[in-house]
């Protein structure tokens, strides 16, 4: 296996039939065999995978391709609903569930001919950021510390997304970003991670956690394949309401690393004493690199950016009190028996949801109760319009804006603060971008001292993922960036 | 009796009514809405809130819903909200019915309703859309409740009065009034049996002066009948409390329909808190002005306004006319016999015949045995003289049963009148001679045997001789 794999290359491998979409595919299902111990599958679609990779080798054969991409195997997020495949949202309470209806987003993925190698492990409906909070069990990161070999957390909630792409068990994967659990865990794993503008993508059939943030994106080796993967997930869908109707482009075709004469935004509310020297260093010397490039740095303000996080934990937490009000026993997933209706929502909730995702749900019920509502809620809601007015300031002046993905670099399992709101901070740099439903990227610029990927977010205005896609790919192609991990769980 | 116990006292009676909106699927999926189907088989993976389901709004209900804003005179707002109205029960798979909290889509309104005191304004206070839930079946196993979901989903409209009524009579009559709005408009069936549409009360007592007192909500109430009883039971139970110096507590009762009692579900500090929010499945509805201004261009004629028509046009009395018009199809039979024939006969064969008929039949007038032109045929022979009304009763009849025209059964019967004078001259003077004694005695004074002879004559004619023609010859003969 090599590791430059990505799908752009693939689809030429396959082109020139140097490899099959079989042989790929059972290549990928050894990764994933022998890359078990990373935890990164919760379920691994060995028979339906080879089955459809034979089909796509017959397409190929008689020249009936569905995209430059078909036979190329990927791996899904356990959020997104796979007709016949489990799909558990890392959840007890949804551990023997199978839909019987594929999401709008990986139909798309069919569509193309990618492949699903399987379902990816991540935080327990998508609520966290180390994916500690899996009913499966933690994802470990493909990369450790120079100094230390305990396992680091691959950041959440699409932990497993980002972890499988990192240590080759898939060439390319879908996470998806209410908060960050797009970029956070593609920052922890050096490897590239896009939230679409909200509306770019459908989220039908999309296991929602908080319907007004969430969105599905692709986390992948490199910008153009994210752009890859963003062309084939992308566009309208009058199933999801809230989907937008603003055509999509070409991403990929459109591809142009030329930013001479744009602007870029370095926000002063971002900077902090506590930032890692090395995560600062980054910054400054991306911002350094995009000016020799031919673009201005602008210093800007972005001034409610502090209250993002309290706003996001009561506007999320609100709506997913209630989206998790369907996992009640009656219909599907688990049920714990009990002496009457009460009684079996009480048991079957109690045992099928972990402490994280109780948590959250005691919140959101908190803050949307009857005298709670308008200081808690409204209040978060107002928030949320202020952060909202920001970036649309920012962007009268701007084209993009610069910052780091996350506040640190991976840290261990063990190490994971037992405070909650202390994890929350994890978000604190990607959470505002969700607030205000903008594009965000994050992509791996450089190894701090103890070799581990530091990761920096590009924002631009909604539905700019073209020009967003350009300033990460000028930074892409001028660092090159070619860290990988040492494949510890081969030995 | 029932004034009596309530004679000073003044009742305040608030409706909301739940109006099943006339569409073909549901308000965010595309399930059909049949009544009557198998269990579970109107069911689509957003109705049974399958995880990552998306609601989806059906244009054809706001639709629905802006005609009937503008059929109840009342404020069409050009954006509402659908909220989440949060609460657990096995048959509300979400765990929250969308429904309209702050933002409804339509706004303050009124209708008009007949009262013993003449005509009485009601106000609406706002008409909201909202999701209906499945239905529980307790009584299918000893040990499980069965959920049927065929309902979950379809859109109900949540019709809020003001507190403007203050007797039962009232309160069904806005019923009614309102419920005849929506059929003229086509936007509710308004089939109660069926629970197309049904009413939550609420009531309160005081003494005239005092300040209001405290209201109970009884709730799902699917007739007429059963609004007046609840409204009557209610008001006593609470007039009783109040004379024996106990207090009213705020809560939500049930209605008995076979013993005529409520009784109560929950009180207030029971009450739920749904924990409402804007739902963010779904963007705030927007409607544009053209958009409205073409729905009001589109809206029918409505019971007020074909009943001022009657009255101008037909003469009708404003009490015929009110009874005519509170049901679409019995306005349109109405219309379809009386053109170009005589109003006050047609009115007379339609409200007290034909309505005799159905109600012994317990059939409604679209199922009508007799049909519009059947009864306008009839309505000619009475017009033009050649049957009595007495037999055309007995025509009415025959048609009900067989389903003939008036002048077949009028042929086969032989029951054609005879108001030939010659013909029916020969029948009084063959009276008059054979009974020469009364005519004495009649000419003496004896007045009371003027409907003997006539009686004779009508016996002798098989009772087909025109009646009026017979009276008036029989006094012409005799007072010759």
């Amino acid at each position: 296996m090599k590791d430059s794999y990505t799908l752009k290359s693939l689809a030429v491998l396959l082109e020139n039939n140097k490899i099959s979409s079989k042989e790929l595919t059972s290549e990928y299902l050894k990764n994933i065999e022998n890359g078990k111990e990373l935890n990164c599958y919760n379920t691994i679609s060995q028979e339906k995978a080879l089955n459809d990779a034979k089909k796509s080798d017959e397409r190929r054969k008689s020249q009936n391709l569905r995209s430059k991409y078909d036979g190329i195997p990927i791996g899904i997020k356990d959020l997104f609903c796979t007709k016949g495949v489990t799909t558990t949202a890392s959840s007890k309470i949804l551990s023997n569930f199978v839909p019987n209806y594929e999401s709008t987003v990986t139909q798309n993925c069919d569509d193309a001919g990618l492949i699903s190698l399987g379902k990816l492990n991540c935080d327990e409906f998508a609520m966290g950021s180390t994916n500690k909070t899996s009913f499966f069990g933690s994802v470990k990161n493909p990369w450790k510390s120079l100094n230390s070999d305990n396992d680091l957390v691959p950041g959440g909630s699409s932990g497993g997304s980002a972890a499988a792409v990192s240590g080759d068990l898939c060439v390319a994967s879908l996470g998806t970003d209410t908060g960050g659990s797009i970029r956070q865990p593609a920052s922890f794993t050096g490897t590239v991670g896009l939230k679409p503008s909200y509306g770019r993508v459908s989220r039908w059939g999309i296991v929602a956690f908080a319907s007004s943030l969430d969105q599905a994106g692709p986390i992948t080796k490199t910008v153009e394949d994210a752009a890859i993967l963003l062309d084939i997930i992308s566009g309208h869908d009058e199933k999801d309401s809230t989907s937008s109707v603003n055509p999509k482009e070409n991403y990929y075709e459109n591809l142009n690393s030329d930013i001479k004469g744009m602007k870029i935004g370095i926000p002063k509310e971002f900077r902090s004493d506590k930032l890692p020297a090395s995560t600062q260093k980054s910054w400054d010397e991306c911002a350094n690199l995009l000016k020799t490039n031919g673009a201005e740095i602008v210093d800007i303000s972005l001034p409610h950016t502090m209250s993002a996080l309290p706003a996001y934990y009561i506007i999320a937490p609100a709506e997913a009190s209630s989206n998790l009000a369907r996992y009640d026993g009656v219909r599907y997933g688990l049920r714990v028996k009990g002496n009457d209706l009460i009684d079996m929502y009480e048991k079957t909730r109690s045992e099928g949801f972990g402490d994280e995702v109780k948590r959250r749900i005691l919140i959101g019920t908190y803050v949307l109760s009857s005298g709670y509502y308008d200081a808690y809620y409204i209040k978060a809601q107002k928030i949320r319009s202020l952060i909202k007015s920001d970036y649309v300031e920012a962007f009268k002046k701007v084209d993009a804006i610069l910052t780091p993905s996350t506040p640190s670099t991976a840290f261990e399992i063990a190490n994971e603060p037992s405070d909650p709101v202390q994890n929350y901070l994890n978000d604190i740099f990607t959470v505002p971008v969700n607030l205000a439903g903008l594009p965000g990227i994050s992509i791996p610029f450089a190894n701090d001292e103890n070799n581990l990927p530091i990761g920096l977010q590009l924002i631009t205005n909604s539905f700019e993922e073209q020009k967003l896609l350009n300033v990460a790919k000028n930074i892409e192609e001028t660092i090159n960036y070619s860290e990988t991990p040492e494949k510890w769980w081969l030995k | 009796m029932v004034a009596q116990m309530i004679e000073g006292w003044n009742l305040v009676i608030g409706i909301e009514i739940h109006a099943q909106v006339n569409s073909k699927s549901k308000l965010f999926s595309s399930s059909p809405t049949d009544f009557g189907s198998k269990p579970n088989s109107q069911v689509s993976l957003i109705d049974a809130a399958m995880p990552g389901m998306l609601p989806v709004i059906n244009k054809f209900c706001i639709e629905q819903a802006v005609k009937s804003g503008i059929g109840l005179n009342a404020k069409i707002n050009k954006k509402s909200i659908f909220d989440r109205k949060n609460y657990f029960y096995q048959d509300l798979p979400q765990g929250y019915q969308i429904s309209q909290y702050k933002d409804p889509i339509v706004g303050e309104g009124f209708v008009e309703i007949e009262t013993k005191n003449g005509q009485k304004k009601i106000g609406v206070e706002r008409l909201h859309l909202e999701q209906d839930a499945g239905k529980s079946l307790h009584d299918q196993d000893p040990n499980f409740t069965f959920v049927d979901l065929n309902r979950s989903g379809i859109a109900l409209m949540e019709i809020v009065s003001k507190p403007d009524m203050s007797s039962p009579e009232e309160a069904v009559e806005y019923v009614r009034k309102v419920r005849s709005i929506l059929r003229y408009l086509g936007t509710c069936d308004g089939n109660m049996e069926q629970g197309s549409l049904r009413a939550d009360v609420n009531v309160s007592v005081n003494r005239p002066g005092n300040q209001l007192g405290t209201r109970c909500e009884i709730k799902n109430l699917n007739s007429f009948k059963f609004i007046h009883a609840a409204i009557v039971y209610e008001a006593k139970r609470q007039i009783k409390l109040i004379e024996q110096g106990e207090s009213v507590n705020q809560e939500t009762r049930l209605f008995n329909t076979q013993s005529g009692e409520t009784r109560s579900m929950r009180s207030k500090e029971d009450a739920h808190d749904y924990r409402y929010f804007p739902d963010p499945d779904l963007l705030p509805l927007t409607l544009d002005d053209n958009w409205i201004k073409g729905l009001q261009e589109s809206i029918p004629e409505l019971p007020d306004q074909i009943k001022e028509r009657f009255i101008n046009e037909y003469s009708l009395s404003s009490y015929d006319a009110n009874i005519i018009v509170s049901d679409k199809a019995t306005s349109e039979y109405f219309e379809d016999v009386v053109k170009n024939r005589n109003p006050k006969l047609v009115t007379t064969w339609v409200t007290g015949e034909l309505f005799s008929i159905l109600n012994k039949k317990n059939l409604i007038i679209e199922n009508s045995p007799i049909t519009s032109k059947q009864l306008g045929e009839l309505v000619d022979n009475i017009e033009n003289g050649k049957i009595s009304n007495r037999q055309a009763k007995e025509v009415l009849e025959e048609m009900c049963e067989s389903g003939k025209g008036a002048l077949e059964i009028i042929d086969e019967k032989g029951l054609s009148q005879i108001s030939d004078e010659n013909e029916i001259e020969s029948l009084v003077d063959n009276v008059l001679n054979s009974n020469p004694e009364n005519v004495k005695k009649y000419k003496n004074g004896k007045d009371k045997l003027f409907g003997f002879f006539v009686g004779e004559a009508m016996k002798l004619s098989k009772g087909k001789a025109n009646p009026k023609i017979v009276n008036d010859l029989i006094k012409k003969k005799l007072s010759q």
